[in-house]
């Protein structure tokens, strides 16, 4: 036998070797990570964008001499991957842009319930019911538009965007959590059927596709789409100002009109964890709330904290009658949108 | 001296032999003798590693066995489906018709006209596979932010991919006999008809090789289609990957791109087969480089450099551009030396399990035949039909499932690294180990060496060259790859190809400059030590034309088992 087939099997045996050994000991729920030199740590999936809440994690961080891992992904792909590890996930903490994720997630009995403190510092209607997750900013649905189109022409209702006078000129992304909520709380107020119809005018209507929300603030500003469907507080959040973006808020008591919310919630599997609990009460204490609103243009939910200026109060906005907590079905608003081809 | 068909086997097709080969008992000195039986601890390592390398697919097809049949029918049979696969075909012919035609221009340029500095073309026509297409098309969108669809990507991804052509193809012509094409002259063509007519299909099947090459990337590039927005394959398997709570979708779309992807390599492997010609001549003749004079060479040198200066200079100016207009950008340098370092390691770590993964199977497939040896090769080719978006879900599904332990490891991330790059190590070590003389083994072992003081002494020392050039190639491309690292790395992790992505498709193009800056520059090392390896000074070859083009040829051929 030659020298490399000894090394080619000893290299064989050692990856075999070490992925059974993996498999026998893997069947355990990753543990929490433990606190070596005194060094305290904690894994946070972070469903929103790393340039909005970044620098708060750092915040959080220096203030707490925790250590946070973040990892940063799409809203749903963290609620997937989060229902795909179950009890094996080694995150402890979950960051979601919308409330639909975590209603979901709560429901198959991913969190654990949070202290009473917690949830107790934001208004109900800005929470969850059960203490599973707690809201943490408000955000509304907006379209925002190139300023060389006259305000008069934006509507104010996302169902006229399918006439023919917008063909190609709409910015969607489809696989945004906010835009999925959004389809959610259209389904809730006007019923799938309509949904669906919506949808599939859109899509014959040649929208431009984008990853993200911010790529849509981009086009919007630089002209390459007239009209984009985000959440208001991305002008505030671009690394340079929008100059040529303006925001229509949507017709009260509309989908348009959606108010949601982001949320965190702590993993059931790491229910005992006091540097979750410390994440969580971090982000409803109040200099995390005055970041939101001063930094990310958010509306901060707890009380003595000021809105983001120049923009509307949340009262004041005609969100549509949905309970946030009843957005949670995630699942048959992406069947919809795979079915009209829009994933 | 080489069979012809040999040569243009070897030149272009990096270790995938064509089944019509000739017969084994040919004699010829860096030939591939058969011996009746190998050892059998070399068949069962290589076993393994054909083993390892299936396991992403088999666990796709596992994963979307067990889903429900019905919704993946419907996944299946939707007009999406064929809409991506129209949208992605379309893609894959403009690309590679591009690449093919640019890509042979070049070739003939540096193969066959005698330019200024020779040594420096060589290098710049290879150094764009340093170039990530996400950087290019991410340069484009800052000169021309309205820019989508197809035209600019197939402009991007031309430039990427042109090397995979050219490298090959310009090693074939410099290795081709042009006896012929001198007759045709005497017969009363004109130079260029000449070439066209008689040498340049020599190299044609290197060029396809290479084409294939350029089609796997584009088939399985994410970043720019994402940044120019056109709904290719790979595109809908990450949106569907990170925009449904179902992971089904994914999987599905995954599959159906990995047919796609297949179904490319059947298809230039029957191309190439009908250009490879059967006959030989016993000598090969050469004539020197054409001299293009003042006008034709200032064109020539003017054309290479305008190709390598939008592709190579394009994005470190742009992106430079952009910091100035914002006014500089703070850099976190912490973050950015460990992304960097995490980028070198990751890579690192991969090119070294590739190449010993591919050690049993490149020496099991340069020394012996036969069918087992051929599925077992075939097997480790699965990774240039794979792409990363493919590889990654199916090791998350699989890591997941089988070894949660390793779940969001480094190990993982580098074992997927491998497993897309195997071929490409593959193809190194077999060409390497075929070039060292049997005969040398042979004098060795009745001069009382041991099998293994033999191996270590003849083969290895002589063959470790080109397996390294193997390495550093998977290395350069595993530093840039992007949708298999997004889905498996470690939570905290950033590499380079990551850190820049988040920044870009948040269009913080400032703030993702001087990530982008760094990767260029750290992939361009690995890179161009490739071309050194490769092409061993090649101003020298016009002197002593004979030794340094065998040399090239062969030494190129890691090269062409890229994707």
């Amino acid at each position: 036998m030659t020298r490399s087939t000894r090394r080619g099997v000893l290299a064989g045996a050692f990856l075999t070797v070490s992925l059974l050994v993996a498999a026998c000991g893997g069947g355990t729920p990753a543990e929490p990570a433990p606190a070596e030199d005194g060094q305290r740590s904690l894994t946070l999936y972070s469903g929103r964008d790393e340039d909005l809440i970044g620098p708060l994690i750092q915040q959080f961080q220096e203030q707490s001499g925790i250590t946070v891992d973040t990892r940063y992904g799409s809203t749903t792909e963290m609620a997937a991957q989060l229902g795909e590890e179950g009890a094996n996930t080694p995150a402890q903490v979950f960051l979601s842009q919308e409330s639909g994720a975590l209603g979901a997630l709560a429901d198959g009995g991913a969190f654990a319930p949070l202290p009473g403190d917690v949830t107790g510092a934001v208004p109900a209607e800005y929470t969850s019911t059960d203490g599973s997750w707690v809201g943490l900013t408000g955000r509304a649905r907006v379209l925002a538009y190139n300023t060389r189109v006259p305000e008069a022409e934006v509507p104010a209702d996302v169902k006229e965007l399918t006439g023919p006078e917008w063909n190609g000129r709409v910015g969607i992304a489809p696989t945004n959590a906010s835009f999925q909520a959004f389809v959610t709380a259209m389904r809730l107020v006007d019923g799938d059927d309509a949904t669906r119809q919506w949808l599939t005018d859109i899509r014959d209507n040649d929208p431009q596709i984008f990853p993200r929300n911010t790529a849509i603030l981009e086009a919007v500003d630089n002209g390459a789409v007239d009209v984009g469907l985000i959440n208001h507080y991305y002008v505030a959040a671009a690394e340079t100002t929008p100059a040529n973006t303006a925001l229509k808020f949507g017709a009260p008591g509309t989908a348009s009109a959606l108010v949601n919310v982001t949320g965190a919630a702590i993993l059931a599997g790491a229910a005992e964890s006091a540097e979750a609990q410390e994440l969580v009460a971090f982000l409803v204490s109040q200099p995390a709330q005055e970041y939101f609103a001063t930094e990310t243009g958010e509306y901060p939910l707890i009380e003595g904290v000021a809105g983001p200026a120049d923009m509307p109060a949340l009262a004041e906005m005609g969100a549509p009658d949905v309970d946030l907590a009843d957005l949670k079905d995630l699942d048959a608003t992406t069947q919809l949108l795979t079915e009209v081809g829009l994933l | 001296m080489l069979h012809r068909t040999d040569r243009a086997e070897r030149t272009g097709t990096a270790g995938r032999r064509a089944p019509h080969q000739g017969p084994p008992e040919r004699s010829v000195p860096a030939g591939p003798p058969v011996r009746s039986r190998p050892p059998r601890l070399l068949v069962a390592a290589a076993l393994v590693v054909a083993a390892l390398a299936a396991l992403p697919l088999v666990w796709l097809l596992v994963r979307v066995a067990g889903a429900d049949p019905d919704r993946v029918l419907a996944l299946l049979v939707r007009s999406r489906t064929v809409t991506l696969a129209v949208n992605s075909a379309l893609l894959v012919t403009f690309v590679s018709a591009g690449c093919l035609v640019l890509g042979l221009l070049t070739a003939t340029l540096l193969a066959r006209v005698r330019l200024p500095r020779p040594g420096l073309w060589w290098v710049l026509a290879a150094l764009p596979l340093a170039v990530p297409s996400y950087l290019l098309a991410f340069a484009v969108l800052a000169v021309r932010p309205e820019s989508r669809g197809l035209v600019p990507l197939v402009a991007v991804l031309v430039l990427a991919c042109t090397p995979y052509v050219t490298l090959p193809a310009a090693a074939a012509l410099r290795a081709a006999d042009t006896g012929p094409e001198d007759a045709a002259r005497t017969l009363g063509r004109g130079p260029v008809a000449a070439f066209c007519r008689v040498t340049l299909p020599q190299a044609l099947p290197a060029a396809f090789a290479g084409t294939l090459l350029a089609a796997l990337y584009t088939l399985s590039d994410f970043g720019a289609p994402a940044l120019l927005r056109y709904e290719s394959f790979t595109w809908a398997v990450q949106a569907a990957y990170e925009g449904t709570i179902d992971r089904t979708g994914a999987a599905v779309t995954a599959l159906v791109l990995a047919a796609l992807t297949l179904l490319l390599v059947v298809a230039e492997r029957t191309a190439r087969r009908r250009w490879t010609r059967a006959g030989a001549t016993t000598a090969v003749h050469r004539i020197p480089p054409a001299r293009l004079g003042r006008g034709g060479t200032a064109f020539a040198v003017t054309g290479l450099g305008a190709v390598a200066a939008v592709t190579l200079l394009g994005p470190p100016v742009v992106l430079v551009g952009r910091i100035v207009a914002a006014g500089g950008v703070s850099v976190d340098w912490a973050r950015l030396a460990s992304a960097a370092w995490s980028t070198l390691l990751l890579a690192g770590s991969a090119a070294v399990l590739a190449v010993v993964m591919a050690l049993p199977v490149g020496m099991l497939a340069a020394r012996y035949r036969g069918r087992l040896v051929a599925a077992v090769e075939s097997t480790a080719y699965l990774g240039q039909g794979l792409p990363g978006v493919v590889v990654g879900l199916s090791l998350v599904f699989f890591s997941l499932a089988v070894v949660p332990g390793l779940y969001q490891t480094a190990a993982v991330l580098v074992f997927g690294y491998a497993v897309l790059y195997l071929p490409k190590a593959v193809g190194a070590t077999r060409a390497s180990v075929e070039r060292v003389p049997v005969e040398a083994e042979e004098v060795a072992r009745t001069l009382g060496r041991s099998g293994p003081a033999t191996w270590w002494a003849v083969t290895a020392r002589q063959a470790w060259p080109g397996v390294a050039a193997g390495g550093l190639l998977v290395m350069v491309t595993a530093m840039k790859e992007l949708p298999a690292t997004l889905m498996l790395r470690p939570t905290g992790v950033d590499t380079l190809a990551t850190q820049l992505w988040a920044q870009t498709s948040l269009g913080a193009y400032g703030a993702a400059a001087p990530a982008a800056l760094a990767l260029l520059l750290l992939a361009c090392v690995p890179a161009a030590l490739l071309v050194r390896a490769g092409t061993e000074r090649p101003g020298d070859s016009s002197r002593r034309p004979g030794a340094a083009d065998r040399r090239r040829s062969d030494d190129r051929v890691p090269m062409t088992g890229d994707r």
